[in-house]
């Protein structure tokens, strides 16, 4: 999982903390994020609100405003660049040709007043020397490979038009045009009805698939990401937790966030019975908890959990940072 | 899956003309004073763009034989003390008084804009120092304001533009600045940084477009009230120079006549009036039409 072959990884952040300062002091917002995303390969980001999930991603495309964050450790690495240090010019480069980000509110992450096509136009020609000509039917190819009907119709419309779902289909379409090594879906699906989440699912893992491209799908539902993801990574107020294969965290979860995450699925609770819950509130990433931030949830605390807990891999690819694991550690590393 | 033929294109678009047509329709149904409004400025914009062939003498031409007629059929608001026809020179006064309100709204609006946006992207040290001189233009009152740059330039038409200009640029300032600032946080703006718009690309496309119905709404108020301060400049005499036919310079010509040859000062009057009510009616129509939110005024 973690080979370093001839080609550097869509995305590697290696133990990356990253803190907000504030009048009340730093909001330690990831602490030693460890997330690789190799080609072509689609990897889910699961968490509550607020666990850093987004930073992570906006942190990887230096999406948060400069100069209010501070990275206190770590690296990224996107395609084996550090976006850190890149220049504005080859920052504009790097987003939408590298890297795409997919939105979760499909109603405002388009311009309300200019028509689809000439937004996405406009996307194809800022990293293509094309013409117009040529750009829009490559937008309409994208649009009906998103499975969007006439898209020379849509083309023409303006984007209160259309509805919510066809929206996030056009943002799909204008993330994926100019054929990026990865995506970044930050909750796609969220704004959108359930009868449509599958359908738009479906249609970014295709598109994936077909060009070899990388997602980070980020999501607060373990069940929705484990549908298209070959891993998973879960994440507990900016740390990870556990990670690992998807089929190996479902089927055994190890970390007791993990399976209170599974247990909290609706579709798993017999009809009129209770809908389970995770007692108690995500910590103030001001003032941390000692130790295993789950710790003052979590049902299995004991002594041990006032240290912070390492990374245990085991067998089967799975990486979980819990004492009551590392019993049955095969061996320890800060890796995952 | 298909592009779209010609003639269909063709088709969909007349059929899209109809119904922003009928749109429109709708909207002058609603508020009637709109188009009182719209059709004073179609009037005066006429008046300004034909005004050789609307006026039936030449504005400046002295026929002392005729000197202060009154309203008649060969001069239809009389005529000055040196027997020049008013009513040619109201027509060509519509010149110097409108093109003058034009030029002002285009010259504080282009300004105002680019050094708002600007503020509101640049931000920091740049905004604050830029908000504060925009205060203190703004805390000044703006006619006396207008007064002081003209009479410091020299009484001219021209300079008298460039005073009022700079007089309303902060209003726009502040506006702009102010779009710039929210549109800048909404989602959109943010997604198209992810597909890697430049921030020129962001500003032609996202921010502009956004910012203008306000703006616009702001440009078509703001004319009725400089059409009253140039008039007012030229009035107090730091505006238009004589001969020149201009509505301030002739309202206060005719100011000593008033008692006697009603006419002289009373039709001039009558054109400021009219246009800046009509600037005020179509500015409250178009408000009114381009954010349903407010409701409309009164």
């Amino acid at each position: 999982m973690t080979d370093i072959g001839m080609k550097p990884h869509a995305l590697s952040i290696e133990n990356l903390s990253l803190e907000f300062p504030t009048y009340d002091g730093a909001v330690k917002a990831l602490d030693g994020v460890t997330i690789q995303v190799g080609n072509a390969e689609i990897v889910g980001l699961v968490g509550e609100s607020g666990c850093g999930k987004s930073v992570t991603t906006m942190a990887a495309t230096r999406l948060l405003p400069e100069g209010r964050y501070k990275i206190t450790q770590g690296t990224i690495r996107l395609f084996g660049r550090d976006p850190t240090v890149m220049s504005d010019e080859d920052l504009q480069q790097v987003r939408g040709k590298l890297v795409s980000t997919i939105f979760q509110e499909p109603m405002n992450a388009l311009n309300p007043t200019i028509r689809i096509g000439k937004q996405l136009v406009g996307v194809i020609r800022r990293h293509e020397a094309i013409s117009r000509a040529a750009a829009e039917t490559v937008a309409a190819n994208i649009l009906s490979d998103m499975l969007i009907p006439e898209p020379s119709r849509i083309m023409q419309a303006y984007p209160f038009e259309l509805s919510g779902g066809m929206r996030q289909r056009v943002l799909i379409a204008m993330a994926f045009s100019c054929n990026p090594g990865l995506i970044i879906a930050d909750e796609p699906t969220t704004a959108l009805d359930v009868t449509v989440q599958a359908a738009i699912l479906r249609l970014i893992q295709g598109r994936a698939r077909r060009t070899g491209t990388s997602v980070v799908f980020i999501s607060h539902n373990i069940a929705v990401v484990s549908q298209i993801c070959d891993r998973l990574y879960i994440m507990y107020a900016g740390r990870i937790v556990e990670s690992g294969p998807t089929r190996a965290v479902l089927d055994s979860p190890q970390h007791p966030y993990t399976r209170a995450l599974l247990r909290c699925l609706p579709e798993r609770v017999q009809p009129k019975a209770q809908l389970e819950s995770i007692p108690g509130t995500v910590p103030n990433l001001l003032d941390p908890p000692a130790g295993c931030f789950y710790r003052p949830r979590c049902l299995e605390a004991d002594e041990r959990c006032h240290a912070k807990p390492q990374s245990t891999t085991l067998t089967g690819g799975q990486v979980v940072a819990c004492w009551q694991r590392s019993k049955s550690q095969t061996h320890v590393s800060n890796e995952a | 899956m298909t592009m779209t033929v010609p003639g269909e294109r063709s088709l969909t678009a007349l059929a899209m003309l109809r119904s922003r047509l009928h749109f429109l329709w709708y909207l002058t149904r609603r508020s009637p004073l709109t188009v009182v409004g719209f059709l004073i400025i179609l009037l005066v914009i006429i008046m300004v763009i034909g005004a050789p062939l609307i006026a039936p003498y030449d504005p400046n031409k002295v026929m002392l034989s005729s000197r202060l007629l009154p309203p008649s059929s060969i001069h239809w608001f009389g005529t000055d003390e040196v027997g020049r026809d008013l009513f040619s020179r109201v027509v060509y006064g519509s010149r110097a008084s409108c093109g003058a309100a034009f030029m002002i709204v285009f010259i504080s609006m282009s300004v105002g804009v680019f050094l708002g946006c600007l503020s509101g992207v640049v931000g920091g040290m740049f905004d604050s120092a830029m908000m504060r001189t925009m205060d203190v233009v703004l805390a000044l009152p703006a006619l006396v304001l207008a007064m002081a740059l003209a009479a410091a330039l020299g009484p001219s038409l021209f300079n008298s533009m460039l005073a009022v200009a700079i007089v309303r640029i902060p209003a726009y300032v502040r506006l702009s600045r102010g779009q710039t600032l929210s549109l800048r946080e909404r989602i959109f703006v943010k997604a198209s940084r992810t597909f890697g718009a430049s921030n020129l690309y962001i500003l032609r496309w996202h921010l502009l477009p956004n910012a203008l119905s306000p703006l616009i709404v702001q440009a078509t108020l703001d004319l009725g009230g400089i059409v009253l301060i140039a008039a007012a400049l030229s009035f107090i005499g730091l505006g238009a120079q004589p001969p020149t036919a201009e509505w301030g310079a002739l309202v206060s010509s005719g100011r000593s006549f008033i008692l006697d040859q009603w006419w002289y000062g009373t039709f001039p009057g009558l054109a400021i009036l009219v246009t800046a009510m009509g600037c005020n009616l179509l500015g409250d129509g178009i408000r009114d039409m381009l954010d349903p939110r407010l409701g409309p005024s009164e």
